[in-house]
């Protein structure tokens, strides 16, 4: 269990002040400049070290990125761009920090663009996040007017924030359609080469960072690197934030080691499953669009990155939703699936037809009027889904919908077959081949 | 030189090459739906993935570049499979994807048989469906009397709002809605006001926008195809004419890089209802007042009569804008056989003449040199009408940056922004002597160009004003023999008029030219004038005279007539066609004329067979090496001649007077500019609509 020491978010409740007085009590903007003073290889080669990889769902490494940025300006402008539009169901983890650590992020802007070459930073906030907005945008006022960032700060990097807000679409979280709807356009992602480093928002090179992976990157220059990597596990480093939802006694936001067993998160930090740990059903242990687990898998879980892959799930963003015994867990999935049929952009093939198709059936199968034959079809039609889009919406829309019936393809079937003794009980079949 | 691996064996590409290309350079077919050459890479169909050794999904090929792939470990070059099972998969999983909301409407399809999606379906598809749900209805939208829709048929290529966004500069196309909600419309249900609308029916790869006017009238199987060439304007666009029997079905372009790449305007696409309507069909003549139906023997014979009765300088002819060069060259040599001079191909009245050298009246530059282009300087034209497809590679070149535009003339919307420079000649010259903007942007650049146009030339100073175009093209170095760059250009708005100008169709030494010709006649000096398919002039200026039209509807000149001698229009007949550029270019045969109605020269060798001047040719084989004689050029097909330097610097000398007025409008309305238009009831239509959509519209006109 993550030590109060080691904790960045020390604010995570909101219980103290928000502002630049608070954030400054508990370190932030503390020896900012000597960092800056060291240069940019410096913090590039600090954050790698520290194995920080991507907080928003992909787990990318954030050194090896930012290292991607070219070292010197072909006359064009870098620019950092920071995706605050988090959308992703059970998801609520930038949320907080931009509610009540909204320095942390503004602190963790002006390093990054330093070491990125970056005189521009844009946050893109999401449509719904109206409070979480204007606090933000009041931490960079405060930030200006302390002369923090800005013209002639007293950091030495001329730095400007723009908060920007967003109209509420998911796929604008995709960073390339991020960028899109950032310029004004229609948010549909891009195709991929040219990525956001080489040619970003307006042309430009730019990176594309989470909040939280922004706002951790202070507190691992002023701890170190090699105190980041001491926590968690190897590849797997550092502390993270969980978003625990569903059925739980008491779900709850916390920073935890990475590599927290699932078990002891639930239980030391939610009360247990409601019901007791016997109780649990499943869970989706990265937000909707990784896939679900069922309760044998997450007896000694561990909640990193390589663990959750290998069993063919996620981290993604850390969001767990904890499903009991009373879930109806086709239903759950089915709703899953409307959501990414809804958010599909439209733009390409196998996600805009292929969505809708996945929702329909699983709404069927959710009644049990479906044919057991169907069901390896479903998994057909999300193996053509997964993969051949141009964004990974596509991906996560077929995910849960594969691990339904990896994991649960039993249920589907009961549901069938009672459903057609149900029918049969009502002489509807025998009637209607009566009939015929 | 990146080397790349397809399918097991090794290529060299290019650079700049994307996957897709350099597949198909290879030889390997890559099925696709969004991919165009002309149209930026959307990559959204999906259907060109394929595998790429190393990489953990397929990828579209048709975005990724040869040399953003990465050579293997050892170096061993990027391998490509496009037959591999995982592909074949992938491949059979989109276009399942894409037929699950897809009606199977094929037998009530007009797409049906050149369609994209059935082809592929049959080729990548699988035999069967797995989709037992109801299918999505999406409503049609109105846009339009061109395009018919049936958008439930669309699968979201965006190819249509891609051409209308980037070729055609219009943003009247676009996509709304979200997911499966998505669909493609002009927003609030709108005409598309572009000329070159129609391109987006040969674009769209499936049935969901379809050509309105040949909405179920024939299968593509039925057609007879004829490889021609287009008349609407002096582009020259490459066309394909479709016919059945005796009717041209429609009309579709061809691809010729150098002149219309694979577009044209709607003028030339859609004008095959004129061709069946308003026909000359037999010989009139007219008698107490009107017009009465006539055999040839004696149409011919009044006409010979009437031509030997009028002394040779009383006598003049006229040459139309859609007449090929062999029927011109046949009235030529007729007219000079009979001593007449006063001769012209310049109906409008332009000041172009063939004395001062070819490269006075030509495109010189050629249509495909745009694509180089720095600076443009547009003199009295609005390329939009009297061009499209030259101004949608004006825009094309514009998109670019690295190209400067400016218009003297009227200021409209060309699709693309540009430097005002002012409306009249005065304007010209003050680019001549200052040092403004514009004068700055066009000496700085590197390939200058000079673009003037007939609203510019067809005055009464036209002369000057060429004169000091050309003082300018040369001023800003647009004469380059270094560079091989000649940027000095006339843009022509008629098919015919270049190779009348070629073959010397202008008034001899003191003679009339056309406006003379019509003076001459209102006053009683000229008693006999021939009119080859000439309705672009004033028809009550001609008075008293005996006038023989020969053409192919009854417009202008047919309506004023005392002879009618009925010929075939474009689309009936083998002739050559010199394009603006002066390309010379043939016209083939797809349909026969109507009723009595005769291929033009043909009617003028019977002509001359009964005015005792017989010309010497009895087929057309024979015309053309008689015409080749005097103008060797029209022989060589599709080519274009070095243009002379001399010919524009000689011409560049001190303009005579020019009026201070502005210069107008060569084409007032572009649906109604010739014969053929004002006879289509689509061109008609359209003309309405723009008029009512217009500015300045009142609400009760049209």
């Amino acid at each position: 269990m993550l030590s109060d020491k080691d904790r960045i978010f020390k604010n995570l409740y909101g219980l103290h002040d928000w502002g630049l007085e608070g954030a400054r009590s508990r370190g932030a903007w503390d020896q900012t400049k000597s960092f800056i003073d060291k240069g940019r290889d410096w913090i590039i080669e600090e954050v790698k070290q520290s194995g920080l990889r991507g907080r928003g769902g992909a787990g990318f490494p954030t050194g090896l990125k930012w290292s991607f940025m070219p070292k010197d300006t072909d006359g064009r402008p870098h620019y950092l761009v920071v995706n605050a539009d988090e959308s992703e169901p059970g998801t609520c983890k930038d949320r907080e920090i931009l509610r009540h650590d909204p320095h942390l992020l503004v602190e963790g802007c002006l390093l990054a663009s330093f070491a990125m070459g970056a005189r521009t930073c844009y946050i893109y906030v999401r449509g719904e996040f109206i409070r979480e907005r204007e606090r933000l945008q009041a931490a960079i006022d405060q930030a200006y007017d302390a002369n923090l960032i800005g013209k002639n700060n007293i950091h030495g990097w001329d730095l400007d924030i723009y908060v920007h807000h967003g109209a509420g679409a998911y796929i604008c979280g995709e960073e390339t359609a991020l960028l899109e709807s950032l310029e004004g356009k229609k948010g549909q992602p891009r195709l991929k080469p040219p990525f956001p480093a080489n040619c970003g928002i307006y042309g430009a090179p730019t990176t594309v960072n989470n909040v939280e992976s922004i706002a951790v990157a202070p507190d691992i220059l002023r701890r170190g690197g090699a105190w980041f990597a001491s926590l968690g596990k190897p590849n797997n480093t550092g502390t993270k934030l969980f978003c625990i939802s569903g059925h739980v006694n008491n779900p709850c936001n916390v920073e935890e080691e990475m590599g927290i067993s699932l078990r002891e998160l639930i239980e030391k930090h939610c009360d247990g499953v409601r019901g007791g740990w016997d109780n649990l059903l499943a869970v989706i242990p990265g937000g909707s669009s990784v896939a679900c687990l069922p309760q044998p898998l997450c007896q000694d879980l561990s909640m990193d990155f390589d663990t959750l892959r290998e069993l063919k799930s996620g981290l993604g963003t850390a969001a767990v939703i904890v499903m009991d015994k009373s879930t109806d867990i086709i239903r759950a999935i089915a709703r899953i699936s409307y959501f990414y049929k809804h958010e599909s952009c439209g733009q390409c093939t196998p996600c805009r037809e292929g969505t809708g198709w996945m929702w329909r059936v699983l709404e069927r199968m959710a009644r049990g009027e479906a044919q057991k034959r169907e069901i390896d079809m479903l998994l057909d039609v999300a193996n053509q889904v997964e993969g051949h889009t141009i964004c990974a919406l596509g991906d996560a829309a077929a995910w849960p919908v594969q691990g339904l019936i990896r994991h649960f393809r039993h249920v589907i079937e009961e549901r069938i077959d009672a459903y057609s003794a149900n029918a049969k009980l009502e002489g509807a079949v025998t009637e209607q081949v009566a009939a015929e | 030189m990146p080397k790349i691996v397809i399918d097991g064996n090794e290529h060299d590409f290019e650079d700049g090459l994307t996957l897709i290309q350099a597949c198909e350079e290879a030889g390997v077919e890559i099925p696709r739906f969004c991919y165009h050459e002309r149209l930026s890479i959307a990559g959204n169909c999906r259907m060109c993935l394929v595998e790429v050794v190393g990489m953990p999904k397929p990828i579209a090929s048709c975005a990724m570049g040869v040399k953003d792939l990465r050579p293997g470990r050892n170096g061993e070059p990027p391998e490509v499979r496009t037959n591999s099972p995982l592909i074949k998969k992938a491949r059979e999983g989109v276009m399942e994807f894409l037929l699950i909301n897809h009606p199977l409407d094929c037998p009530i399809c007009d797409q049906g048989g050149e369609c994209d999606l059935q082809d592929q379906a049959m080729a990548y598809g699988v035999d069967s469906s797995r989709f037992a749900l109801n299918k999505r209805a999406v409503e049609d939208k109105n846009i339009g009397p061109l395009i018919k829709t049936m958008m439930t048929r669309c699968i979201h290529c965006t190819r249509c709002v891609r051409f209308m966004t980037e070729i055609a500069g219009v943003e009247e196309l676009g996509a709304i809605g979200r997911g499966e909600d998505m669909e493609i419309t002009t927003y609030l249900e709108q005409g598309m006001t572009s000329e070159l609308s129609g391109n987006v029916i040969d674009l769209c790869p499936v049935g969901a926008l379809t050509s309105k006017p040949y909405a179920f009238t024939s299968r593509p199987w039925e057609l007879r195809k004829t490889e021609s060439i287009d008349v609407m304007d002096a582009v020259g666009s490459n066309i394909r004419v479709d016919t059945r029997g005796r009717e041209v079905m429609r009309i579709l372009p061809r691809n010729h890089d150098g002149v219309n790449e694979e577009w044209i305007s709607d003028k030339a696409r859609f004008i095959w209802d004129g061709l069946r309507t308003q026909r000359l069909d037999q010989p009139y003549i007219r008698e107490n007042g009107s017009l009465r139906a006539a055999d040839w023997d004696e149409a011919l014979a009044l006409t010979a009569e009437k031509i030997k009765a009028t002394p040779s300088a009383r006598a003049a002819a006229l040459v139309g804008d859609l007449a090929a060069a062999e029927d011109i060259f046949a009235l030529k040599d007729l007219a000079e056989r009979l001593g007449w001079t006063h001769l012209d191909c310049r109906q409008d009245g332009t000041k172009l003449d063939p004395k001062w050298g070819r490269a006075s009246y030509l495109f010189n530059s050629s249509i495909s040199a745009i694509d180089e282009a720095d600076a443009v300087l547009l003199i009295g034209t609005n390329p939009r009408l009297e061009a499209s497809i030259i101004n949608a590679r004006i825009r094309a070149r514009w998109r670019t940056g690295q190209c400067k535009i400016g218009l003297i003339g009227q200021s409209v919307d060309l699709t693309y922004p540009y430097d005002y420079l002012g409306a009249g000649p005065t304007s010209l010259r003050e680019l001549l002597s200052d040092q403004s903007d514009f004068h700055d942007k066009l000496m700085d650049a590197a390939r200058p160009m000079v673009i003037v146009g007939q609203a510019a030339l067809a005055r009464a100073d036209g002369e000057a004003i060429l004169r000091m175009a050309a003082k300018l093209a040369v001023h800003i170095g647009a004469l380059n023999e270094d560079a091989d760059w000649i940027g000095f250009n006339v843009l022509h708005t008629g098919a015919a008029r270049v190779a009348g100008l070629d073959l010397g169709f202008v008034p001899g030494e003191g003679a009339l030219d056309a406006a003379g010709i019509l003076d001459a006649s209102e006053n009683g000096k000229i008693d006999l004038v021939y009119l080859l398919g000439a309705d672009e002039i004033d028809m009550d200026q001609l008075g008293d005279a005996f006038v023989i039209y020969q053409g192919s509807h009854g417009d202008r000149g047919a309506h004023r007539a005392d002879v009618i001698l009925p010929g075939a229009a474009y689309t009936e007949k083998n002739g050559t066609y010199v394009n603006t550029e002066g390309r010379s270019q043939l016209a083939i045969r797809a349909a026969f004329p109507p009723g009595q109605a005769k291929e033009d020269w043909t009617i003028l060798r019977a002509l001359s067979a009964q005015v005792e001047h017989t010309l010497p040719y009895d087929n057309l084989t024979e015309l053309r090496a008689a015409m080749y004689e005097v103008a060797p050029h029209l022989a060589a097909i599709d080519a274009l001649e070095p243009a002379d330097l001399g010919a524009i610097r000689s011409l560049a000398s001190d303009a005579g007077k020019v009026k201070n007025q502005s210069f107008g409008s060569a084409i007032d309305d572009f649906y109604l500019s010739n014969a053929i238009a004002r006879a289509s009831v689509i061109m008609a239509e359209l003309s309405a609509l723009k008029k009512s959509s217009g500015e300045g519209a009142t609400g009760t006109d049209g």
